[in-house]
């Protein structure tokens, strides 16, 4: 689905060159969950982007759905979901969720019957006529989700989707994020920097570190697929949190 | 309503000081006369007086007031002593000078944000063109119609026009700016063009902007407009009125043009204001 051979990527900026990615190799299959965790400047966050074709590498080969990145975003291949929910204030949340789909060139009827099935799709029925400032930032956030899968892209992408909300809406979405996933097979690539979260949500968690910007360990997850919150108190999953903070602390050295 | 009480206050403060004011500009004239005529004013009689000159250095609010009324009720709408008739002279070069003045903020605006060339030539030519004093150029502006042979409206709305593009162009600017990297990218994740951009993101997010500087630029049309009336052999318009006001040293018919001009911009800001309230709230942007 996903496949990274040696992706470099470096900016030339004033103060001379940075290693924002160095030789990343990493295969995503059809399906999977993958978190992507580590220190801000690791490279998390661009790796996502270059997928997204928001960035073009300097070095390597990287094929989405066995296409480039800009044939892939071309082809939409992918929704991208950011940090922010991104949506315009001047559009309810149908108008929102609508505006790819408008942009892509879908039909009237195609784009009502498409909204209408995401917002189910994440427990946002009823609310296609509000505003987004009539919505609290966990619905506003499950709307951009919406919005990225309207267009029925195999892929989905995302970029700290959560990070900006409190711990107990983080949860909640978190759970449902799942859910979605289950039901929808998505491929997901989820980058993050809270480790419980990583491990809560993945098949696979790669772990990155900064200076040059690159992978440190690829953890496949134990955890069964279903997944209730409280299995974050087995043994399981915490011992594969110290995993994850061991391959943290490793690709820092003495940085810390 | 409880706004009430401290407005009338300032009004009554500002109309109290007005008084005074013309009762001390207007008493050295008022002492000259008695002197002539070897007379001595008592200290009421000079009040009196002083508010009641037909030529006063500075009129009494009533005076104005009675200005105002005479030239707008008192005459024919069509006479030209009716200041109905110069503000609508004044009023249809205004609109149409601001309607010339948008479009062409507007235009040069989505240049710059979309094309790095016009981004760096436009901007310093349309910031220079502001520090030519209107005062300078009104007049050539007029005589190179004239040469050409148009009068009238035309030449005044340029005038106009070239006062109230740029605060359109400036606002514009910033307003088609405002959508950060994220909606970008979101936009560019949807691989859509640059018209889609344009007409989905840009534009719309740049309403706001667009509208607090339409309020200032068609104020500054209306300056620009009266500016341009007054080189213009002083025939028609409010500052037509001004200006026959002071050739013949009518100072009450002066600030009655005055006002004229002041109740006239007020009333196109507010209308301007009426528009983006509706506009925004039919967008969802009021709250």
């Amino acid at each position: 689905m996903i496949e990274a051979n040696a992706v470099s990527l470096t900016f030339q900026t004033a103060d001379g060159p940075v290693h924002a990615l160095k030789d990343v190799d990493l295969s995503i299959g059809a399906g999977e969950f993958v978190s992507f965790i580590g220190p801000s400047g690791c490279g998390k966050t661009t790796f996502l982007r270059t997928i997204a074709a928001l960035e073009s590498p300097t070095g390597g080969a990287l094929t989405v759905n066995g296409m480039s990145p800009d044939e892939a975003r071309r082809a939409r291949a992918y929704g991208y979901v950011f940090q922010a929910p991104g949506l315009y204030p001047w559009r309810t949340i149908a108008g929102n969720i609508s505006l790819p789909l408008e942009i892509m060139g879908f039909g009237k009827a195609d784009r009502a019957e498409r909204v209408r099935r995401v917002l189910e799709l994440v427990d946002l029925e009823g609310f296609g006529g509000k505003f987004p400032w009539q919505l609290s930032g966990g619905m506003q956030q499950r709307a951009s989700i919406a919005r990225a899968l309207a267009f029925d892209a195999d892929i989905l992408l995302m970029d700290e989707p959560f990070g900006a909300l409190d711990e107990i809406v983080r949860d909640r979405l978190n759970e449902a994020l799942l859910e979605l996933w289950r039901k929808t097979g998505k491929t997901i690539g989820f980058v993050t920097h809270s480790i419980p979260e990583a491990v809560y949500l993945s098949t696979r968690i790669v772990v990155m570190s900064p200076r040059p910007g690159r992978i440190t360990r690829i953890i496949d997850s134990p955890l069964p697929a279903e997944r209730p919150l409280d299995i974050r108190d087995t043994p399981e999953f915490i011992a594969l949190a110290h995993e994850v903070r061991e391959g943290l602390r490793e690709g820092h050295g003495d940085d810390i | 309503m409880r706004n009430l009480l401290p407005i009338l206050t300032v009004l009554l403060a500002i109309v109290a000081i007005w008084y005074v004011a013309a009762i001390g500009m207007n008493s050295t004239w008022a002492r000259d006369q008695a002197a002539r005529a070897e007379t001595r004013l008592s200290a009421g009689d000079l009040v009196i007086q002083t508010l009641t000159l037909e030529r006063p250095v500075l009129p009494a609010p009533h005076q104005v007031a009675a200005g105002l009324w005479e030239g707008i009720a008192g005459q024919k709408i069509t006479s030209k002593r009716s200041l109905v008739w110069h503000g609508w002279i004044t009023l249809s070069a205004t609109l149409t000078g601001f309607a010339i003045g948008s479009l062409a903020g507007i235009l040069l605006a989505v240049g710059i944000v979309h094309d790095r060339a016009m981004d760096q030539s436009v901007m310093p030519w349309a910031v220079a063109s502001q520090t030519v004093p209107i005062l300078a150029i009104a007049p050539m502006v007029i005589v190179v119609f004239a040469s050409a042979g148009i009068t009238g409206l035309l030449p005044k709305a340029v005038i106009a026009a070239w006062l109230s593009f740029f605060p359109v162009l400036v606002g514009m600017v910033k307003g088609l700016r405002t959508p950060d990297r994220m909606q970008l990218d979101l936009m560019r994740s949807w691989s859509a063009s640059r018209p889609q951009m344009f007409w989905r993101l840009r534009l719309p997010s740049s309403l706001p902007y667009l509208f607090a500087s339409l309020k200032v630029g068609i104020a500054a049309a209306l300056v620009g407009t009266i500016v341009g009336e007054l080189p213009a052999g002083a025939s028609a318009g409010l500052g037509a009125r001004l200006l026959s006001g002071s050739y013949y040293g009518q100072t009450v018919q002066i600030w009655a043009a005055l006002f004229a001009a002041a109740a006239l911009a007020a009333g196109l800001v507010i209308a301007v204001g009426r528009i983006e309230a509706v506009t925004l709230r039919r967008m969802g942007l009021a709250r």
